[in-house]
Order: C-alpha cells, then sequence, then structure tokens
C-alpha cells in the first residue's frame, strides 16, 4: 500500500469502531424493536417463533384504559416538572447574577444533586417523605401541623418536588451562562437610560435570552421523559397507578407482565412523542439560523 | 472578569440569606443521607433528628461485607453481596469510560479533519440519540443480547469459551460485563463526539502540518498533537461519560446476571424488600454517590462547560 492510500483510508479507520458499536447496539436494535412491536411476543420466545399480528399491539394499547391513564401522568409530570423548573431556574439565574464572592462554589452546590444516581435521589427522597421516620412530617409534627401522606395521597406531587429538587440547577446553569454571555452594550445602554433593574430584565435580558431558554426548556422536556429511577425507587409506580410513568410502564411490561410485543409498541408510542419535540426544536434552531443570517445581510448591506 | 477582591459587589444580608437557603436545600438531603449513613437503625428509627447520636461505621462494614478482609462481629451471615456489585460497577465504569473516549475521539478528529460529514450532521445525530429514553432500548436489547448476540455452543469459539467459564446453553452477550458495556459505550458515543469535536475544531492545522513535515503520520499527529490539546475537552467528556454509566440502571438490570449485578441494582432490590434497613441502605447510596461527588467538587468547571456546551448548541 502506498502512501497516499493510506491517507485516503485512514479517516475510514478512525471512524469505524464508533460506526460499528451505533448500528449494531443502537440502530439495529431500534429497528428489531419496531419488528418487535408487530408481534405477539413473549421473553421465552426467540423474535422469529412470534405470530405476526400487525397493529395488534397498537390498537390495544390505544383502547387501554391503563395506558392513558401512565400517559395522562407522564404528561402531567413531565409538563409541570418543566414549568416549575423553568421559572425557578430563570428566576435564581436573574438574581444571582452578580459579581459574588464564591460564585463557583455555588455553582458546584447546585449541580452536586443532578450528578448523584438517580436511585440514589429515590433514596434521599423515599426516607424523607417516610410517613414517621421522615424529615418532612416530624417537622410538620414539631409545629403542629399533623402528617400528611406524601406518597399515599400526593404521591404525584411528591415525586414532582423531587425531580424539581434535582434538576432545576440544570436550568439554572444554563441561563446563568446564557446571561453571562448576553452583549455587555446592550444592558449598559439599558443603564445608561435609566432601565430599571425590572425594566431592564423583562425588555432585554429575557428576549436576549429566548433563544438559549427555549433550547434548555425543550431539552429538559424531553429528559423529563426519561425518568424512572427515581419514582421507581420512591413509589414504584403506585399508589395504583398514579405515578406510573410510561417508561416505567414499559419496564413492567416487559419484565412482569411479560409480554414484550406491547411493551415494544409502548416504546414506540413514547418514540414518536418525543420525535415531534426533538422535531420541534430542530426547526426552532433552523429558524433562529435563517433569522441571523438575514439581520447580519441586512446590516451588512446598510455598511455598504 | 477579574477575580480581585476590589470588583466583589456587596450585597443586602437578605440576599447572603437566600443564598444560604438555596444552598441548604441543594445540599441539606445529601447531608442528610451522610449523616444517617453513621447511624443505627435504632436511632433513625427512634426519630431523634438531629446530631446527636454516636456515629458508628457498621453501616459500611455491613454493606461491604463480602469484600472486607476481617470478621464482622455485628454480623452472622453476609447476606448483602455489595463488595462484589461495587467491583462490577468499577469494572464497567470504567472499561466502558475509556473505551467510549478512545472510539469517541478518533471519530470526532476524522469529522472534524478529514469533513466528509456536516457538524450540522452530527449535532442533529446526537440529539436524535440523546431524545431515545432508556426504557426504549430495554426491550430490544433484552432480546438482542439474550438471543441473537450469541455465539453458537458448537462452534470452536463457543466450545472454548464454555470450557473456560463453565455454562450450558450457547454463550451470549447477556450477563456478562461486556454485553453492559457494549450498550453503555453506544449509548455514549454520539454525545461524546459531539462534544469533542467542538474542542478539535479550535486545535490550529498549522500544528498538524508541521508535524507532518517533520515526518509524523495520521495516528502519530493524533496522539502526539491532537490528544494533549484538548484535555479539558476529554475531561468533560470522560465525566459525563462516568456519570451515565455509574449511575445506570434499567438495562444493566435487565442484562447482569447474579455475578454481574451493578450497585444501582442492588439498591433497588433491597428498596423494594418490606423492611427497609435505612442505614445500611444510606450506606451503600452513599458509597455509590461519592464518586459522582468527588469529581463535580474537583471538577466542576468541566461539567458546567459540558453542559452548557451540550445544550446551547444541541
Amino acid at each position: 500500500m502506498n502512501y497516499s492510500t493510506i491517507n485516503r483510508i485512514t479517516p475510514y479507520i478512525f471512524l469505524a469502531p464508533a460506526v460499528i458499536i451505533m448500528l449494531i447496539a443502537l440502530l439495529y436494535p431500534l429497528g428489531y424493536m419496531i419488528y418487535g412491536s408487530f408481534r405477539d411476543w413473549d421473553p421465552s420466545q426467540a423474535i422469529g417463533e412470534s405470530t405476526f399480528i400487525g397493529l395488534g399491539n397498537y390498537i390495544s394499547l390505544w383502547n387501554d384504559p391503563n395506558f392513558h391513564e401512565s400517559l395522562t401522568v407522564t404528561l402531567k409530570f413531565a409538563i409541570t416538572v418543566v414549568f416549575i423548573e423553568m421559572i425557578v431556574g430563570v428566576g435564581l439565574a436573574l438574581l444571582l447574577d452578580r459579581n459574588l464572592r464564591g460564585m463557583s462554589l455555588l455553582r458546584t452546590m447546585f449541580i452536586l444533586p443532578m450528578m448523584i444516581a438517580p436511585v440514589v435521589v429515590g433514596l434521599i427522597w423515599r426516607y424523607m417523605y417516610h410517613p414517621s421516620i421522615g424529615i418532612f412530617n416530624q417537622t410538620l409534627e414539631k409545629i403542629g401541623l399533623g402528617s400528611v401522606d406524601w406518597l399515599g395521597q400526593h404521591a404525584l406531587m411528591s415525586v414532582i418536588i423531587a425531580d424539581i429538587w434535582q434538576w432545576t440547577p440544570f436550568i439554572f446553569i444554563l441561563s446563568l451562562a446564557a446571561l453571562q454571555s448576553l452583549p455587555r452594550s446592550a444592558l449598559e445602554a439599558a443603564r445608561i437610560d435609566g432601565a430599571s433593574g425590572w425594566q431592564q430584565i423583562i425588555y432585554i435580558k429575557l428576549p436576549l435570552m429566548m433563544p438559549v431558554l427555549i433550547v434548555t426548556c425543550l431539552l429538559r422536556l424531553i429528559d423529563a421523559f426519561k425518568v424512572l429511577e427515581v419514582i421507581l425507587v420512591m413509589t414504584e409506580g403506585g399508589p395504583g397507578l398514579s405515578t406510573e410513568i410510561l417508561a416505567l410502564r414499559i419496564s413492567r411490561t416487559a419484565t412482569e407482565f411479560r409480554e414484550l410485543g406491547v411493551a415494544a409498541a409502548m416504546s414506540n408510542y413514547l418514540l414518536m412523542l418525543l420525535l415531534i419535540l426533538t422535531i420541534i426544536m430542530l426547526a426552532y434552531n433552523k429558524i433562529q439560523e435563517l433569522q441571523a443570517v438575514r439581520l447580519r445581510m441586512a446590516a451588512e448591506k446598510e455598511v455598504d | 472578569m477579574s477575580h480581585h477582591d476590589s470588583t466583589y459587589e456587596r450585597q443586602h444580608p437578605a440576599f447572603y440569606a437566600v443564598i444560604f437557603i438555596l444552598v441548604l436545600m441543594s445540599v441539606g438531603p445529601i447531608a442528610l443521607m451522610l449523616i444517617n449513613s453513621f447511624k443505627l437503625d435504632v436511632d433513625i428509627l427512634s426519630g431523634t433528628s438531629g446530631l446527636l447520636f454516636l456515629p458508628t461505621i457498621q453501616n459500611y462494614e455491613t454493606a461491604l461485607c463480602d469484600i472486607l478482609p476481617y470478621e464482622i462481629d455485628h454480623l452472622d451471615y453476609c447476606s448483602l453481596k455489595f463488595g462484589g456489585s461495587f467491583i462490577n460497577s468499577i469494572i464497567i465504569t470504567l472499561i466502558s469510560t475509556v473505551l467510549t473516549l478512545i472510539i469517541g475521539c478518533m471519530a470526532a478528529y476524522a469529522l472534524v479533519r478529514f469533513r466528509f460529514m456536516g457538524r450540522d450532521t452530527v449535532s442533529g445525530s446526537t440529539l436524535m440519540v440523546r431524545m431515545v429514553p432508556p426504557a426504549v432500548l430495554l426491550v430490544p436489547v433484552f432480546g438482542l443480547w439474550n438471543n441473537e448476540f450469541c455465539i453458537d455452543k458448537n462452534t470452536w469459539l463457543g466450545e472454548i469459551i464454555r470450557d473456560v467459564f463453565g455454562g450450558r446453553g450457547d454463550v451470549c452477550l447477556a450477563g456478562t460485563h461486556s454485553g453492559i458495556i457494549l450498550i453503555y459505550v453506544a449509548m455514549n458515543l454520539p454525545f461524546v463526539i459531539w462534544i469533542l469535536q467542538s474542542f478539535i475544531v479550535q486545535v490550529p492545522r498549522q500544528l498538524e502540518e508541521a508535524a507532518r513535515i517533520d515526518g509524523a503520520g495520521s495516528f502519530q499527529v493524533f496522539f502526539k498533537v491532537v490528544l494533549p490539546l484538548i484535555k479539558p475537552g476529554l475531561a468533560a467528556a470522560a465525566i459525563f461519560t462516568f456519570r451515565i454509566a455509574w449511575n445506570e440502571y434499567l438495562l444493566a438490570s435487565a442484562l447482569s446476571d447474579r455475578d454481574t449485578k451493578t450497585v444501582p441494582i442492588l439498591i433497588v432490590n433491597n428498596m423494594s424488600e418490606f423492611n427497609v434497613e435505612w442505614g445500611v441502605i444510606m450506606a451503600t447510596g452513599m458509597l455509590l454517590a461519592i464518586p459522582p461527588i468527588i469529581f463535580t467538587l474537583f471538577a466542576s468547571r468541566q461539567i458546567i462547560t459540558g453542559m452548557t456546551a451540550g445544550a446551547v448548541k444541541g
């Protein structure tokens, strides 16, 4: 082999391992799942032995009240969580965007909750929500307010609070980064014109941050559909189906009910939902880029 | 931004109170777990919350009973095989992190320097993979790793493996460390490629060309010139891969057998028992949480870089 051939094939050699691994461990499984979702398939069978039932799994899910319940819980959970986290996270970023001593230490403290394992987060919160030994009920009793049935009656709310604790810092860090990269000149100009703190936030900071905020929000929304371990450890989906989000229902359908075909179809429903969200996000990014290009061209024309 | 003391603004005292409460809220629950892991169950259940208790390392001893070199007095029988799963977690996480970094680095370099795919394609596909929840991979990975990714027991390789490791059926990926490592590498690759790309783009081309004129081949240029320059990117990518592999529960629980269980699986299993031994559970939780906490304390800058880069341009 001469030198130029080696040079020409080098990039392919560099790329090959990644492509091969992603093909056999991501793409092939996804195709396999779509294939399996059209079959009546249980874990003891190889997929070839299962029978083809067309859209059977999808239709029975569509008519299954439990699936509806789980879908509702998932949507309620994801939307509430993202809504509150966005407000609190962005609010904190606006509040703490100052030249503070120890700011980096503060940020370190804030990212701790999202670095530790979801399983551990679930464990900590299950302990804190414990009806008798948990810190919440003990405090409530001490000040004479009576105890709350956290993981029973109010399970969904409790799960939502735990998620807010874990993921608000994510929004906070990203909005703070966005805030600190805002053009100083715009803020300076506003200050000289005598804009108050609130006016600066509403008319300058928030609009300029908007592109980052929307991407952050969609990313968090996508991630909220993936939450599973925290809820599994805290409530196991219960009581009843009150906290059984889709990801949890998929895993239970596969392992407990042993209906792989149904679980695959459910996975596909979830994927389609997420695909729509992702496409919205990509489209939004494209529009932003196009707008930026158009603005730049207009500006250049004026200079000419 | 200057770090000189005089540039810091003075704030209202109420402002510091707010910050104090925020820190307490975010670190408090973790501190609570740390404190409880040093308490006996009696102390935890009696509900006298607070710092007045005799700290003990009994819970940690119970958790690690299968790998501690000495006999433990308070325990008749070592039922919790936590130590073994801790070792499994370490093996799986380290190998998958190293593999992901090497493979991802090479791919990112090829994509940037030889440009046959646009950055848009890569970031688009990164996002697509980020979209896929582990729960969606559960069914196909379970099916494939158990039934398709196998070596027939009658082939020569299958026979060798069975002679060495034992077992009766075909030799399958499920239940092995490699099976779990494979899916972790695949899950993390897109993000790692994406983030390393943004660092490699900044390496000046002239440096590489200078090395090439001195007679270095493509591989040498890559290992001796490019890799040392993108260390911060590698650190960020390493931490993110490590965190996902170390914390993951669902896929590991579907793929592991008795001997390859990782720590999160053990914790979930113990939590679903009727009588939760809180002290021991907290100790195991703490052991699982310590590595990520250490990384956060020492490399928060890289983590934040990775997070913002991964989201803002996502």
